[in-house]
């Protein structure tokens, strides 16, 4: 569990050059800093307020207590894991791991899940709004999604709750982050320049050793939500493996017939839009179902990120079109294809004899999104009074980032880079 | 004295060098940069949008020569660049008012 939460922070970075390599040369730190920073301010959040919040003793299915404020009580013995605090109504989960293992697992989850969102307003935002936006955004929207699915709230497996199934964050993580992107592209608007103006990846090496670090991390990023070194691990590391393969194709074959050629960022969009779907299924459905996902979902994203001009905003990094359109996509095939046969703890999906399940995918769909869409809107105008606007000035846009926001250069390969000390 | 500029496909950049030197031109100036004339660019495809990049990249070889060398210079860069597709470049002659060397402050065609 250790090691697949160090699998899941190796993926932030991860993310950072996926993100990094596909944007203008001018902007590649501001955006890779983006990611890297949240490594920092989200952990910190975490251990005072953000765990405790999405894990803490449920407080009317909504939020959870302050209990473990400060990782108070949060221990090092194994087996003494409850989600929904510690409590009567607790429910005993991952009784072979220390609480506070589990603890930091979540933990590298609450942090990639806003890096997710930045990919959508790419070389715009001012770092310093999007500072505080991050640190609000972590408390008041992620622990709380992250309370209603995994930790005992109105969401998740428990009693009396809906009951929708979400293996390793298909809602908490990537409907979350998509539909929060969604709020931050209509509320800051497009980049100045854009749709006319080529933008071009400036490292399409770099995005590729981003996606692949990141497929490399999904494996603890789902095989690891089985809270164990057992089958079920086993299971969902295998539907990843099969989903993410899938998916690839599901890109490669209608972007090579439209197109005339198969292309790399293409293949690795592809398989990062199977990663996403296969997330909220890995534990629950059969090798052939993950073929069937991952198919469907490097197609449907291709389809919709092509589609993206028609829709008139600047998804920059497609962050709606892969995480938002993914992660539907995989709740509600969830719904489909999942069997107890894989997983006793679960449901049966529609397949399996259970169309209500699909029922249950689509509400929690449904609450997350608008939850996140609403919230991040909300927070985005806060924010915006706050410093006095999201974006960074016109002048500052096409000095780029890196200059503006954070004083570097990304590349100096002219020898020494000129310059001298002031 | 005269500059003798000419902008050629980047690969064939290995022997316009040798035919300067077998026409007894010792040293040059090469700058990488892009451009276009008849030649067209290429079409990059970026997830599901295209672009026409017009911009090809080229090489440009700087060199000096006395007036009575231009043409046999001109002729060697000729025969080396030429590919006779479209986009095998072109030579500038240009006029040069003085030359010095920086390491001795020779001028004129004792630095060249």
């Amino acid at each position: 569990m250790l090691a697949s939460a160090a699998l899941v922070m190796f993926m932030t970075p991860g993310l950072a050059f996926f993100y990094g390599g596909l944007v203008r040369t001018k902007n590649v730190l501001g955006t890779i800093m983006q990611s890297f920073f949240a490594l920092s301010l989200v952990s910190v959040i975490w251990v005072v307020i953000g765990y405790t919040l999405a894990f803490g003793t449920d407080i009317g299915g909504f939020i959870g207590g302050l209990d473990f404020a400060f990782l108070k009580g949060v221990g090092a013995t194994p087996g003494e894991m409850f989600v929904n605090g510690a409590g009567e109504d607790a429910v005993a989960i991952a009784p072979t791991i220390p609480h506070s293992t589990f603890m930091v697992y979540q933990m590298m989850f609450a942090i990639i899940t806003p890096a997710l969102i930045t990919g959508a307003i790419a070389e715009r935002m001012k770092f310093k709004a999007y500072v505080i936006f991050l640190g609000l955004w972590s408390i008041l929207i992620y622990s709380p999604v992250a309370h209603w699915v995994f930790g005992g709230g109105f969401l998740g497996l428990w009693d009396g709750s809906v009951g929708a199934l979400d293996f390793a964050g298909g809602t908490v993580v990537h409907i979350n982050a998509g539909a929060a992107a969604l709020a931050a592209i209509i509320y800051m608007g497009k980049r100045k320049g854009y749709p006319q103006e080529a933008m071009r990846p400036h490292n399409v090496p770099i995005v590729i050793l981003g996606a692949a670090i990141l497929w490399f991390g999904w494996f603890g990023f789902n095989g690891g939500s089985a809270l164990g070194a057992n089958g079920l691990a086993s299971a969902a590391f295998i539907n990843t493996q099969i989903a993410t393969a899938a998916a690839v194709l599901g890109w490669l074959i209608p972007e090579w017939s439209k197109h005339g050629a198969p292309t790399t960022v293409g293949a690795a969009t592809g398989a990062v839009a199977g990663l996403v779907a296969i997330t909220p299924a890995a534990g629950y459905v059969e090798p052939y179902a993950a073929l069937i996902i991952g198919l469907a979902a490097g197609l449907v994203c291709y389809l919709f990120v092509s589609l993206k001009p028609r829709f008139g905003y600047d998804d920059s990094l497609d962050v709606v079109g892969v995480h938002l359109v993914g992660g539907v996509l995989g709740a509600i095939l969830t719904g489909v294809f999942a069997t107890t046969a894989i997983n006793s703890a679960a449901a049966d999906g529609l397949v399996a004899g259970n169309a209500a399940l699909v029922m249950d995918q689509i509400i929690a769909v449904a609450v997350t999104l608008v939850f996140s869409l609403v919230g991040s809107f909300i927070l985005l105008f806060i924010v915006d009074k706050l410093v006095g606007g999201l974006r960074v000035t016109e002048d500052e846009e096409l000095t780029g980032l890196d200059l503006s926001q954070h004083a570097e250069v990304g590349y100096s390969f002219a020898e020494g880079g000129g310059g001298h000390a002031r | 004295m005269k500059m003798i500029s000419a902008i050629i496909k980047p690969f064939k950049l290995e022997e316009v060098k040798e035919a300067l030197r077998t026409a007894g031109i010792q040293g040059m100036t090469v700058i990488e940069t892009r451009g276009f004339g008849r030649q067209r660019g290429h079409t990059e495809v970026y997830r599901g949008a295209e672009y026409q990049v017009d911009f090809v990249p080229k090489v440009k070889v700087e060199v000096l020569c006395d007036d009575d060398q231009v043409s046999q210079v001109v002729e060697a860069v000729m025969t080396a660049a030429r590919t006779g597709k479209i986009g095998d470049g072109k030579i500038f002659v240009l006029p040069v008012d003085q030359v010095y060397r920086i390491r001795t402050g020779e001028m004129g065609t004792d630095a060249i």
